[in-house]
């Protein structure tokens, strides 16, 4: 029935992967155009099939009887353990994954454009649009994945065309140090993730999500009943679960490796580490959202405390970077917990899911500006060739497309209206409002923190004098003009997509309202801290340092990032190579290898001894044959009776 | 008889057209160079046709049997024997063939009519017929290379101990014929019971039956006859006829020899443990790669005795696809060891260092190849064993897999040296570069791509699994 008409969708990774093995085959005997527009022709063809799934799904087959249903036009058995254990490779359609089907094939296609201009004249032009189409083919498996191994697997795959992506430059030690560091901390992450799983399943005999995140179904009281160190099991699945997704999208602690990923091209960060791969943690929770917030309350807690945390912490660092990227790294990470808190704070329901509804809502403007900004950025760091804002400043005269679609996200992620930003932003706000103050009130001050340091960086890369440049900075070219228009025109306009009939946490649309004194509150901080970057950047003045001088610990340890990979450093070296893992070397080369050489001299001894077997004499395999026969016929006569 | 009925036994005929065909290209056209494109494009017909299905039935009076699964089995031996094909081109085209190219088409398709009627067989008169159809082409094929010694000191060990084994079992089947007065399966599953008598018929039908996939203590032969045959001979013999042995082991063990489970179990058993065993701990200490390869070889025959003896509509499959794995793993290991032999004379392990250097792409499809074959994921291999180890496990066989999977970790051993062989270990003076011709590549090809797919496409294994219902 209404699943037929999907059953197209499968193409949509299929393509990319197709696109992928292609470019990667022939790699060098493409010409890099070609290899280029090979993989840009199927994105955009994935992209037309995601849009018009998603108009089919929303405005069509995908509401019966008043709420959205679970659609899964395609699903093949993949490994058969047991009967009862089995894995399964398949298409999921519902709001939100339809929704990051739009997300993933737009901004993807877009940094495909943009890579044109930006990539022209790399070595490996062809080996990054393969990596691209591979990222871009795992990041649609993901999202369409019917199952927790299934989207495991492409998880996986994911983190290692990340991996690949960030190591593109591979003649960089530091983008090298940058994409093992990046690979450790999600693998170390994903490891919970797989507990998660394998706890998850085993008490609920099930990997499916549509089975797990039936409500009432009573699938998950078998997990919830038994309770370890004081927490249900299914509240300990769901806590590490959430710690796979927490390494993926950067939540504290975990969250080192981001800013480091930075080392990658510019569009790689903007499709990767800004708008798709990073909220995969995001999207993991609202996949489980049912399971969370009618099974384990608990977990959510945890979700909401990590998320609240990790938006304000990094909001703090992104105020004192110097680094283009690394501000928008961190500004990144600071969104990534607006939308874990919003879904930590939601419960389950139409009205009571707005938490919900926020999260996926910011999730989906987040990616068009946030996309839109790091292509601005990338365009910056194309003009002078230097991500230091020192070596920036009065490039609105040179670069004005760019300068002017940088504004509009800036301001969108703001958060001033009518921008995308400000919709999606009032919604977590208000949900967190009506979930504990503190939260509402934390968010509120980081609000205030985003503004000021998107035009501290906006003052200072645009405004200001000029700096020495090695040739006079050019403006984007139109390849890259393309992607930041396009952009800038969706971050102006998604914010009014009425998210709320679309996407809820049981499925059935509503209407939210603006919340005006929410609203107020959080523009008015927003213009002041717009007013106080202006204040202190937009003239050449030492207002900054100064305030910098006033307050040496807080600057200090902002701008060293609060010491976070010194403590990781000092952990890994001090504590587990010298306490843990000097004492199991030791263990390991004295009695595991010890047994271990042991057995294979004896194997090698008695392959030794009986070498005489084979002699090569004739009558001596003859004579085997018939004993083997007649010493066999003697067995069964003793044994078989 | 109708026309229609003859029919069944369409397989047996195309093949025996294409034989034919090749006598008589040979009486009109010569021995060119152009044989083997002919040759295998015959053949690449016969097993196009092969793939369209056949139904359930008998012929002759019981004698002959088709069934769906039979037809399978038949494609995977053609499978096989095409890749094989398309690998022995060129060393066919050597000068020192000329005059005998067709001939080697001849007998080994001769031998695989005989492998055919033994699958199909309703009787123990057919099976043995068939077997020996299979057996006495394969001696001339094992001393093809007659101007070397190794070769026709092969061949003689060869002939000489199948016709033992052949003996002995003939000896066996007679017995059964005392016995029970007849020699039709059908029948005979009734009628066995567990007695002195059948037990001897059973300990020597093995005995036949062992000698032709190498189980041990009927092993001996296979190491000196790898070595002295022509690489695709010896490919040939580890592969398609050890494979199509295993097809009847497995069948006539779950149809005839049904009632006399209790006996053959601990036969099984035992052979299983010795063969992975003992095959495990010859190759260890190989250099010469042909031999490696055949002891290589008895281990794997080792493993499929686990699901022989699991023996469920799960057993059943699991053999089949592993089978199937195997048969593309061991012709990459084989087709690679081929080119190399044939091109520089090269056949020691030693010999390969420094391959990947200066032949990146053969070394990778030998690498890929031996990963299957010691069962390291995600390669298909992997599964083929895991799959075998199941269906031994879920019959309670706990012991015989824990002995099969320390065999496995020994296996890795040997299967890594030439790995590092190849991708490690430097050398003065490698294997220079080889450019080999485009069927071979292809072969190559096809079993990488059967590695790789087998193992990430379980339909492959499903599918098998839907027809190994009622074998």
């Amino acid at each position: 029935m209404h699943t037929d008409m999907f059953s197209y969708t499968v193409w949509i990774p299929l393509i990319l992967l197709a696109a992928f093995l292609l470019v990667g085959l022939l790699s060098d005997k493409l010409k890099p155009l070609v290899a280029g527009l090979i993989s840009t022709a199927a994105i955009l063809l994935a992209a037309v099939l995601a849009y018009s799934a998603a108009a089919g799904y929303f405005f069509g087959a995908g509401l019966q009887d008043g709420h959205y249903t679970t659609l899964i036009p395609f699903e093949q058995l993949w490994l058969r353990f047991t009967d009862t254990l089995v894995i399964k490779m398949g298409i999921l359609l519902d709001p939100i994954s339809v929704m990051m089907l739009v997300v993933v094939t737009t901004v993807s296609a877009m940094v495909h454009i943009y890579s044109f201009g930006y990539m022209k004249g790399e070595k490996g032009f062809q080996r990054y649009y393969a990596f691209l189409s591979l990222f871009s083919f795992s990041m649609l498996g993901l999202v369409m994945a019917t199952n927790l191994f299934q989207m495991y697997i492409f998880w996986e795959l994911v983190g290692v065309s990340s991996y690949l992506l960030i190591g593109f430059y591979y003649q960089r030690p530091s983008a090298v140090a940058a994409s093992k560091k990046a690979f450790i901390v999600t693998r170390f992450a994903d490891l919970g993730f797989l507990i998660g799983i394998l706890l998850l399943s085993y008490y609920t005999r099930t990997f499916d999500f549509m089975t797990l995140t039936q409500p009432n179904s009573g699938i998950l009281s078998s997990a919830a009943g038994v309770s370890f160190m004081g927490a249900s099991v299914l509240t300990w699945a769901l806590v590490l679960i959430f710690m796979g997704g927490a390494g993926k999208s950067a939540m504290f602690p975990l969250h080192i490796w981001l800013p480091d990923a930075m080392e990658g091209p510019t569009p790689v960060s903007a499709l990767i580490h800004a708008a798709t791969m990073v909220v995969a943690g995001v999207y993991l929770v609202a996949r489980l959202f049912a399971v969370y917030a009618l099974g384990a309350p608990a977990a959510l807690e945890v979700v909401a405390f990590i998320g609240a945390f990790t938006s304000l912490f990094a909001a703090i660092i992104a105020i004192t970077q110097t680094d283009i990227k690394r501000v928008l790294a961190y500004s990144t990470i600071s969104q990534i917990g607006y939308m874990m808190l919003a879904l930590g704070v939601s419960g389950y329901g139409s009205e009571a899911g707005l938490g919900y509804t926020a999260s996926m809502f910011h999730l989906f403007t987040h990616a068009m500006f946030k996309a839109l900004l790091f292509l601005g950025a990338g365009a910056v760091i194309h003009a002078v060739h230097s991500n230091e804002m020192t070596d920036m400043g009065g490039l609105r005269k040179h670069l004005p497309i760019t300068h002017f679609t940088f504004l509009i996200a800036a301001l969108a992620i703001s958060g001033i209206p009518p921008l995308a930003g400000f919709f999606s932003k009032d919604e977590i706000l208000a949900a967190a409002h009506g979930h504990y103050p503190l939260y509402f009130w934390s968010g509120w001050f980081v609000a205030g923190l985003t503004a000021f340091y998107m035009f501290r960086l906006y003052f200072r890369v645009f405004w200001g004098e000029d700096r020495q440049y090695e040739h006079k900075p050019h403006d984007a070219p139109p390849s890259m003009a393309i992607a930041l228009i396009f952009l800038a025109l969706a971050s102006v306009v998604v914010g009014f997509i009425p998210f709320s009939h679309y996407v809820s946490a049981n499925g059935e649309p509503y209407t939210t309202h603006m919340h005006w004194q929410v609203a107020a509150l959080s523009v008015a901080i927003a213009v002041a801290g717009i007013g106080l970057a202006a204040w202190m950047y937009l003239r050449p003045g030492t207002v900054a340092d100064r305030l910098a001088a006033a307050m040496p610990g807080l600057y200090k340890w902002s701008k060293n990032k609060f010491y976070i990979d010194e403590i990781y450093l000092w952990v890994t070296r001090t504590l587990i190579f010298k306490g843990l893992a000097w004492p199991i070397a030791w263990f390991d080369r004295h009695v595991v290898d010890g047994t271990m050489n042991g057995m294979a001299w004896a194997t090698a001894q008695v392959s030794e001894k009986i070498k005489g077997l084979q002699s090569g004499q004739l009558q001596q395999y003859a004579y085997a044959m018939v004993l083997g026969a007649v010493a066999f016929l003697l067995l069964l006569l003793y044994w078989g009776a | 008889m109708e026309t229609a009925t003859l029919l069944m036994m369409r397989n047996e005929l195309s093949l025996l057209i294409v034989i034919l065909l090749l006598l008589l290209v040979e009486l009109f056209a010569g021995q060119g160079k152009r044989i083997p494109y002919i040759a295998t494009g015959l053949f690449l017909v016969h097993t196009l046709l092969g793939f369209w299905p056949l139904p359930e039935g008998t012929l002759f009076g019981g004698m002959f049997r088709s069934s769906p699964l039979i037809t399978i089995i038949k494609s995977v031996l053609n499978t096989g024997v095409l890749m094989l094909f398309m690998q022995a081109g060129s060393y066919l085209q050597k000068d020192s063939n000329r005059g005998k190219i067709t001939e080697y088409y001849i007998l080994t398709l001769a031998t695989l009519l005989g492998m055919y009627f033994m699958i199909s067989a309703g009787d123990f008169l057919m099976f043995y017929l068939g077997l020996e159809l299979a057996t006495i082409p394969l001696a001339a094929l094992v001393a093809y290379n007659l101007s070397q010694m190794k070769s026709i000191e092969a061949g003689a060990k060869f002939i000489l101990l199948a016709a033992l084994a052949s003996g002995i079992m003939l000896f066996g089947i007679s017995l059964i014929y005392g016995a029970t007065g007849s020699v039709y399966f059908a029948d005979l599953a009734e009628q066995l019971q567990l007695s002195p008598m059948l037990f001897a018929a059973l300990a020597f039908f093995l005995t036949g039956l062992g000698f032709k996939i190498s189980l041990v203590p009927f092993h001996f032969w296979t190491a000196d006859v790898y070595e002295g045959a022509p690489t695709s001979v010896a490919a040939y013999l580890s592969v398609i006829s050890k494979g199509a042995a295993v097809f009847v082991l497995i069948t006539l063990l779950f149809t005839v020899f049904e009632p006399l489970f209790a006996a053959w179990e601990i036969l099984i058993y035992l052979m299983a443990v010795l063969t992975i065993t003992i095959g495990n701990l010859f190759a260890l200490r190989q250099q010469n790669m042909q031999r490696f390869l055949a002891f290589s070889s008895i281990a794997q025959a080792g493993f499929i005795l686990l699901g022989v003896i699991a023996g469920t509509q799960y057993g059943m499959s699991t053999v089949i696809y592993f089978l199937l794995v195997y048969i593309f793993s061991n012709l990459g290991a084989f087709g690679v060891a081929a080119i190399v032999y044939n091109s520089s004379g090269k056949i020691n392990i030693d010999d390969y260092r420094g391959f990947y250097q200066t032949n990146p792409k053969l070394s990778l499809v030998m690498l890929l190849s031996l990963f299957s074959l010691a069962g390291i994921p995600p390669v298909a291999g992997f599964f083929g064993k895991f799959f075998l180890f199941a269906a031994a496990a879920e019959k309670g066989y706990y012991w015989l897999v824990l002995i099969a999977v320390v065999n496995t970790i020994i296996s890795l051993y040997y299967y890594l040296r030439v790995v590092r062989a190849m991708f490690l270990d430097r050398s003065e003076e490698p294997i220079g570069r080889i450019h080999s011709d485009v069927l071979t590549r292809l072969a190559l090809a096809i079993s990488v791509a059967g590695i790789v797919l087998a193992g990430v496409f379980s339909q492959v294994f499903d599918w098998i699994y839907t027809v190994s219902w009622g074998m």
